[in-house]
């Protein structure tokens, strides 16, 4: 069994606390893991300087570049990982075996991160919108159209509290590093391997290991880490949402509720979407914030209820290594009976029907495991509570609603996906400030373009734009120009 | 077999007649009409025994039912008064409160006992006697600050507080105030720093885990260390106090074990209800495996079976924690605590069983906001 020990700025640490990670399925122990104490980690955080400064040595196109050298190790070769060593096939069935995620799709979001590493000069020139990365680095600098920037760091290292049960949004913080800050990482209890395994590839790439920390634990280290961290992310419930809502030191990531809305001007030609109805909905297990859990039209919402039902309700759950595998198993005892009950409440509800009710029992219950199979709700009126609802499987409500009514009723939307030619109604969705991403024309929430910034820029987080004034002669001599 | 087991087992056999007497004579005093307080006595009636003459042993608190602490709740407080202390002068102590009525115990002279027993477990190379004592937790209605007072008295010091409300730092957790935590944590230790550094030959101290570790980096900060400000010996308490957090106490924050960094620290375990349980030596050599012992016979701690109260788990297995107090002044036959831990053997200083690995209740442990202390 694998021993994974804290990572203190690159250093092993092994703790008198352990928790094991276990298969799901077979409850074979797969890693022992130590366990961090909060105070661990308030008390090497003031050492984070160092990791800006050591950063600093390189520049930021030589730690892209390796990041990039990264990537090839992160996809294919073996690493080094606590007591032992890992293969990159290794690493999915490790990380489908904790999650309970399909390998087939443990292996996409592998691909994913590998695709940011790969692309960091065109994501960082996306988020920075054309910016000379060297102004990141000195902190000021000259514009191409001739005006003194300065971009302030506001912190030497980001931190993140990681999830679970969604290794997807790790390339969330993977353009960290190239801007010169370290990592201090928190890794989901169930998905520790991501995070190591990128530590593993970036020092194997020549990256100090110095500049990352790793500290898996309980909810102390999570809450150490977001004081200790003068920028950090977490990910979390909405419940984590509404206590770090305001905190400009936290980023929080959390339900998506993302949406398709069907315009008047197209909904009569509703089933020349459902393909892209169906992926939002059902790709990645539906585990994701960007998967779609609501539908919304003024017409026609039975018929597609139907339609959609029809193409994911006869879904099975299958084995995680099995290609065709689609459903994430819930590997915590009980939760997903919990979870069904909850979703059947909202069913039961006036107003709503379960369009997958034809195709059969939901709860499929395994000795260790559990899962449920798609559900698609159809709503009468915006109002029904399932229609603002969410959940780690897919999941969808179609929801009648007027089109006028439409932005207000959706709420916070992570990404809205508007199908409409309808110029007025662009604008408005485009000034809707509760929605985040926004496509318009037939785009599956869940294809998200990587150049375009993801739930708040990362660089408005991490830098802050200021005034800088010095004469124009020293400017040039300073910056070469 | 060896010398030495047969001493530990006739120490065993010692504790546990010393026990039985002790149970006996408590029963005695708690359900006589001359001497008990009008809670047992009312009591009495609704038991299907008779305890003056069915208690003769330990194991006849059995026939009680397990105490529950809601009857601590509310008035007329006066109901847990001994009959033969009601000229005396009283002190009434509350646990919890943050919301709703909190449970009081009513005390004549227990903490002052409780705490002298103690006394004479602390080593005087760490705790000097007539060094200077702060108190590092919890104010108000608390046992504690008065307790500790009397500790530092009776080894011959003075005793410096701070203000700290433990409930309003519970509401903050509860209501996500993170930040206002943090600042309260820091109003807290800046309140430390300021008597540490104030030249009152301060030597010893209670804190809880949190504000000893808040407290070493508020110094560290400052630029000094708890070895300067002269502090040599803590003692500390509850369920945070793991070994994990011992070792990254002693390695990082005091800079060693007790001969290198000159500060030696010991846990302890207890509440209102109970005295205060002391802790074998901890030591790297045992990877900081923290094992508690109660103040035997005025206080007993056993680990049950989670399914059976009455019945203790083997040594070394797992179960809940279960109390009784068995003082002069309070009767609590069997209480189970908000905790669970493993069932520890007795030996030389503590012949009587002991529980190691305290932590929160499984079953309950998801419901619990710890606060500062």
């Amino acid at each position: 069994m694998l021993e994974i020990p804290v990572i203190r700025w690159g250093k092993p640490y092994e703790s008198l606390e352990t928790t094991e990670v276990v298969h799901f399925n077979t409850g074979e122990p797969i890693a022992r893991v130590s366990s961090a104490n909060g105070g661990l980690v308030s008390r090497d955080m003031r050492k984070a300087d160092e990791a800006r400064k050591i950063l600093k040595q390189f520049s930021i196109e030589d730690l892209i570049a390796k990041v990039a050298q990264a990537a090839d190790l992160f996809e294919n070769e073996t690493l080094p990982l606590g007591s032992g060593t890992q293969t990159a096939d290794e690493f999915v069935v490790h990380q489908s075996a904790s999650t309970g995620l399909p390998e087939h799709m443990c292996r996409s979001n592998m691909q994913k991160n590998c695709f940011v590493m790969r692309n960091m000069t065109e994501i960082l020139q996306c988020l920075t919108r054309g910016l000379d990365l060297n102004i990141l680095s000195r902190g000021y600098g000259m514009e191409s159209r001739g005006v003194v920037v300065s971009l302030q760091a506001q912190t030497p290292v980001l931190g993140a509290v990681l999830p679970s049960n969604s290794p997807g949004v790790h390339t969330l913080w993977l353009p960290v590093v190239p801007l010169q800050m370290g990592l201090v990482l928190k890794p989901g209890s169930s998905e520790p391997w991501t995070a190591y395994r990128v530590a593993s590839a970036f020092e194997k790439a020549g990256i100090p290991k110095e500049v990352i920390s790793l500290y898996p634990g309980g909810h102390d280290v999570g809450g150490a880490l977001l004081t200790a961290c003068s920028r950090s992310m977490i990910f979390g419930s909405q419940k984590t949402i509404d206590q770090y809502a305001g905190n400009p030191k936290v980023q929080v990531h959390g339900p998506g509720f993302s949406k398709i809305f069907l315009g008047d001007d197209c909904v009569d030609d509703w089933e020349k979407y459902l393909d892209v109805m169906v992926e939002s909905v059902y790709v990645n297990g539906g585990r994701s914030c960007i998967n779609c859990s609501g539908i919304f039209a003024s017409r026609h919402t039975d018929e597609i209820a139907d339609a959609i039902a029809q193409r994911i309700g006869p879904i099975e759950a299958l084995p995680p290594e099995h290609p065709d595998s689609g459903l994430a198993a819930f590997t915590t005892d009980g939760v997903g009976k919990a979870i069904l009950s909850m979703v059947q409440q909202d069913l039961e509800a006036d107003g709503v029907r379960d369009a997958t009710e034809p195709y059969g029992n939901r709860l499929v219950e395994k000795e260790r495991c559990s899962y449920i199979r798609p559900i698609v709700a159809h709503a009468a009126n915006p109002q029904c509570e399932i229609a603002s609802k969410e959940f780690m499987f897919p999941f969808v409500s179609v929801v009648k609603c007027p089109q006028d009514q439409m932005i207000k009723a959706a709420g916070s939307t992570l990404v809205g996906t508007a199908i409409t030619e309808n110029l007025d109604w662009i604008d408005q969705l485009t000034d809707a400030t509760n929605i985040d991403r926004l496509n318009i024309g037939p785009i599956p929430t869940n294809r998200l373009n990587w150049l375009q910034p993801h739930e708040g820029n990362l660089i408005d987080f991490l830098f802050r734009s200021r005034a800088y004034q010095m004469p124009e002669e020293k400017v040039a001599a300073l910056v070469g120009g | 077999m060896s010398t030495t087991q047969i001493d530990l087992e006739t120490a065993v056999k010692q504790a546990k007649d010393r026990l039985d007497e002790h149970t006996y004579n408590t029963v005695q005093r708690h359900f006589h009409d001359s001497t008990g307080c009008p809670f047992w006595l009312s009591k009495k009636s609704e038991l299907n025994f008779d305890p003056l003459t069915e208690v003769k042993v330990y194991d006849d608190l059995k026939k009680f039912p397990l105490f529950e602490d809601d009857w601590l709740r509310g008035g007329p407080v006066e109901r847990w008064r001994m009959k033969d202390h009601a000229d005396r002068p009283t002190y009434v102590f509350e646990t919890g409160g943050t919301t709703g009525v909190p449970k009081s115990r009513v005390v004549v002279d227990d903490f002052r006992i409780d705490y002298e027993v103690f006394s004479e477990t602390l080593p005087d190379q760490f705790f000097p006697k007539g060094g200077n004592w702060l108190m590092l937790g919890p104010s108000g209605p608390r046992r504690l600050r008065l307790a500790v007072e009397h500790l530092a008295q009776v080894r011959g010091g003075i005793s410096f507080c701070i203000d700290l409300d433990p409930r309003w730092v519970v509401k903050l957790i509860k209501k996500g105030w993170m930040e206002h935590l943090e600042e309260y944590k820091k109003h807290c230790i800046d309140q430390a720093v300021t008597v540490l550094t104030a030249n009152h030959n301060i030597k010893c101290m209670f804190g809880t885990p949190k504000l000893i570790e808040s407290l070493c980096l508020g110094l560290e900060e400052r630029g000094t260390t708890l070895a300067e400000t002269g502090i040599t010996g803590i003692f500390s308490g509850g369920t945070e106090f793991t070994p994990q957090w011992t070792r990254y106490c002693v390695e990082e924050l005091f800079g060693g074990p007790p001969e290198e960094s000159g500060i030696y620290m010991t846990p302890t375990y207890g509440n209102t209800l109970m005295g205060l349980a002391c802790s074998k030596p901890v030591t790297a050599e045992e990877k900081y495996k923290i094992s508690y012992y109660a103040p035997q016979p005025r206080a007993v701690t056993e680990v049950v079976s989670f399914d059976d109260h009455n019945s203790v788990v083997a040594f070394g297995e797992t179960g809940r924690v279960k109390l009784t107090t068995l003082t002069a002044e309070f009767f609590v036959p069997g209480f189970l605590e908000r905790d669970e831990g493993e069932r520890e053997m007795p030996f030389e200083t503590f012949p009587w069983d002991g529980v190691s690995g305290v932590r929160p209740f499984h079953e309950i442990a998801a419901s619990t906001t710890v606060g500062v202390y």
